[in-house]
C-alpha cells in the first residue's frame, strides 16, 4: 500500500479546501458562502483522514498537521487542478465541478478497496462528496444555461481549465487505484451536464502534469503555502 | 451590540390599537407578522434585526481574515465552521426581517450605501491568531450577553430566530476561550499576542453594548415593545463581571488601571470607552470601515450575474414546465 497515494488524496482535499476558504465572506450571495464555506469544511475533514492514515502508515513520527504544514511544493501530491487559482464564480464552480466528478468516482470505486481503512474513509468521504457533486452540477447547469454573460463565463472557464482535466486519469503505481478506469464514467456525466448546461466541451486531448508527482507543480502552489504554512512555520516551538 | 443605537420609530397609529397592542405585549403574547402592530414597531425592529443581520454577515470578515491561515487542521475546520454559522445566522436574521416586509436586497442595498448600520466591533482588524481567541471569548460572550434575553423578545419570527443562534454562540464562546487558553499558556510569542488581542479589543467589546442608558434617548420605547430587554450599562457590567475573573484565569491582563472590586455594589467598577472614538467609528471612520463595506460591495457587484443566471435559468426551467403541462 502506497503512503504516497493516500498523500495523493489528503493534498488534493487540502488543496481545494483552503481555496475554497478563500471565498468565505465575498461569495454572490449567501447561500453560496455557506455553500462554499461547508464544501471547504468537508474537504479538510477527509484532509485529516487521509493525511492521518498516511502519517500513521509511513512511521516517521509524522502527523496530519506536520504533513500539511512543514512540506514545501515539491513535496505536494495533488492535482494541478485543485492549485488553480479561484479567478471569478465561474472558474470556481467549473473546477469544483471537474473535481467533484472524479472525486465521486474515484472515491465510489474506493469503498471496495482491500484495505479496510481505506475502505472506510472513501464510504464516510462519497456521501459528502455525492452532495458536493450534485450542487456543482446544478450550478454549473443554471449557469451555463442562465444568461449570454454567466453562458459565456462559464464556458471561457471550462476552456481554460481543460487542459488540467487529463491529470485525474493518468495512473501510475502509487496511485491507490487504476484512475484510467474512471474515465467513462466521468465522460458520462461530463457529457450530459455540459448538454444540460448548453455548454460545449473542448476537443483538445493535451493536458498538464506534474502535480500529482511532485515533478512540476505550477506557480500558485507556493503562494498558497507560504499563506497556509505562516504561523507553524514563523513559530515552530507553539501549539496551536 | 450587534445592534446598536436603534432608534425607535415613531408611531402615528390609531392609539386604541396601539393600545391593545402593548396589552399583548405586557401580557407576554408573541406578535406573529400576520397580526396587526404599529408603523413604528415595524420600523425599529426592521433597523434592529437588519443591524444585527447585517453584522453577521460584516462579522465574517474579520475572521476569515484567518481561515487560510489557521495553524492546524483542526482550527482551520472549526473556524470555518463557526463561520459559516454566523453566515447562517445572517439568513435567518434576513428571513425574520422579510416577514415584516423588506426584502434581504434591499436591506443589503441600505448596508452598501451607508443608510444602515453594522456593528462597530466589526470595524476592527484582526492581526494575530490571538484575535481568533479574543474574538470568541469577548465578542460573542458579549453578543451572548444580549442575545440570550431576546430569546424572550415579543417579535415571534426574532425570538425563534434568536434561540438557534444562541445554541451556536455559546459553542462559539467556547472555541474562542480555549484559543486563548492555548496562546496564554503558550511559547512568550503566544502569550505576547495573547495580551496584544486582549488589548485591542476590550475597549471596542465595552463599546458593542452602546452608550450609557443615560445618553441614550431610543431604549425607552423599545423596552417597552419587549424588542430591548435589558440596558446598555446593565449588559455591560454583567459582561465585565463575568470576563474579569477568566482574564484571570488566563493570566492576562485586562488594560484598565481603575478596575477594581466593588464590593458595595457587588460587581467591578471599569473605565469606560473612549466613546468619541465609538462614534467616529460609527460614521464609518473606523480602522476597516471602509475595507469591510469595499468587500461586501465587491462581493455585491461580482456576484450580480451569478444572481441574475440563477433566476433567469429558474424562469426558462419553469416556462418549460409550464409548456409540458
Amino acid at each position: 500500500m502506497s503512503v504516497q497515494g493516500l498523500i495523493r488524496l489528503g493534498d488534493n482535499t487540502l488543496i481545494l479546501g483552503q481555496r475554497l476558504s478563500e471565498w468565505c465572506g465575498h461569495g454572490p450571495a449567501l447561500e453560496e458562502d455557506i455553500a462554499l464555506a461547508n464544501t471547504a469544511l468537508d474537504l479538510i475533514g477527509q484532509t485529516q483522514l487521509w493525511l492521518g492514515l498516511a502519517a500513521e502508515r509511513s512511521g516517521n513520527g509524522q502527523t496530519a498537521d506536520t504533513l500539511a504544514y512543514h512540506r514545501d511544493a515539491w513535496d505536494f501530491r495533488n492535482l494541478l487542478l485543485v492549485e488553480q487559482p479561484n479567478k471569478d464564480f465561474a472558474v470556481t464552480m467549473m473546477r469544483q465541478f471537474l473535481f467533484d466528478t472524479w472525486h465521486y468516482e474515484m472515491l465510489n470505486a474506493l469503498t471496495d478497496h482491500i484495505d479496510p481503512e481505506i475502505s472506510a474513509i472513501a464510504q464516510k468521504s462519497v456521501k459528502e462528496v455525492t452532495y458536493h457533486r450534485e450542487r456543482s452540477t446544478d450550478t454549473v447547469i443554471a449557469l451555463g444555461d442562465g444568461t449570454d454573460e454567466s453562458h459565456t463565463r462559464m464556458q471561457t472557464a471550462l476552456d481554460r481549465l481543460w487542459p488540467y482535466v487529463g491529470e485525474m486519469f493518468s495512473a501510475d503505481e502509487d496511485d491507490l487505484m487504476d484512475m484510467a478506469a474512471l474515465r467513462p464514467k466521468f465522460d458520462v456525466h461530463l457529457s450530459e451536464t455540459l448538454q444540460e448546461s448548453t455548454l460545449t466541451q473542448p476537443e483538445s486531448d493535451f493536458f498538464h502534469q506534474g502535480g500529482k508527482t511532485g515533478a512540476r507543480h505550477s506557480e500558485h502552489l507556493g503562494h498558497m503555502l507560504a499563506t497556509m504554512q505562516v504561523l507553524p512555520r514563523s513559530y515552530p516551538d507553539a501549539k496551536w | 451590540m450587534y445592534a446598536q443605537m436603534i432608534k425607535s420609530e415613531a408611531t402615528q397609529d390609531d392609539p386604541e390599537k396601539v393600545a391593545a397592542f402593548q396589552a399583548r405585549i405586557d401580557a407576554g403574547d408573541k406578535i406573529e407578522p400576520k397580526d396587526w402592530m404599529p408603523e413604528g414597531y415595524r420600523k425599529t425592529l426592521i433597523r434592529q434585526i437588519g443591524q444585527h443581520a447585517h453584522s453577521e454577515i460584516v462579522g465574517q470578515l474579520p475572521e476569515g481574515n484567518w481561515i487560510t491561515r489557521a495553524p492546524t487542521l483542526e482550527r482551520k475546520a472549526i473556524l470555518l465552521a463557526k463561520v459559516q454559522d454566523e453566515a447562517g445566522h445572517g439568513l435567518y436574521l434576513y428571513c425574520a426581517a422579510e416577514t415584516l416586509g423588506v426584502s434581504r436586497d434591499e436591506l443589503t442595498e441600505m448596508l452598501l450605501d451607508g443608510r444602515m448600520k453594522y456593528s462597530s466591533i466589526f470595524a476592527y482588524p484582526t492581526l494575530t491568531w490571538a484575535d481568533m481567541g479574543a474574538v470568541g471569548w469577548l465578542v460573542d460572550g458579549a453578543a451572548i450577553m444580549n442575545q440570550v434575553p431576546l430569546q424572550r423578545t415579543s417579535y415571534g419570527p426574532y425570538a425563534r430566530a434568536m434561540v438557534r443562534i444562541c445554541k451556536e454562540e455559546s459553542f462559539h464562546q467556547r472555541q474562542g476561550f480555549d484559543v486563548m487558553m492555548k496562546m496564554a499558556n503558550g511559547t512568550a510569542a503566544q502569550k505576547r499576542m495573547a495580551q496584544d488581542a486582549l488589548n485591542r479589543l476590550w475597549y471596542p467589546s465595552l463599546m458593542m453594548f452602546g452608550p450609557s442608558d443615560s445618553d441614550s434617548v431610543h431604549s425607552e420605547q423599545s423596552m417597552a415593545w419587549k424588542i430591548k430587554m435589558n440596558g446598555n450599562d446593565e449588559l455591560r457590567q454583567k459582561f465585565v463581571d463575568q470576563t474579569v475573573p477568566q482574564a484571570e484565569y488566563l493570566g492576562l491582563t485586562i488594560p484598565d488601571e481603575n478596575l477594581k472590586w466593588n464590593d458595595a455594589k457587588g460587581g467591578y467598577d471599569f473605565s469606560q470607552p473612549d466613546w468619541s472614538e465609538f462614534f467616529d467609528v460609527l460614521k464609518g471612520n473606523g480602522p476597516c470601515s471602509v475595507e469591510r463595506i469595499e468587500a461586501r460591495q465587491k462581493a455585491w457587484d461580482d456576484g450580480a450575474w451569478v444572481r441574475e443566471a440563477r433566476m433567469a435559468h429558474a424562469a426558462k426551467k419553469r416556462a418549460q414546465k409550464i409548456a409540458a403541462e
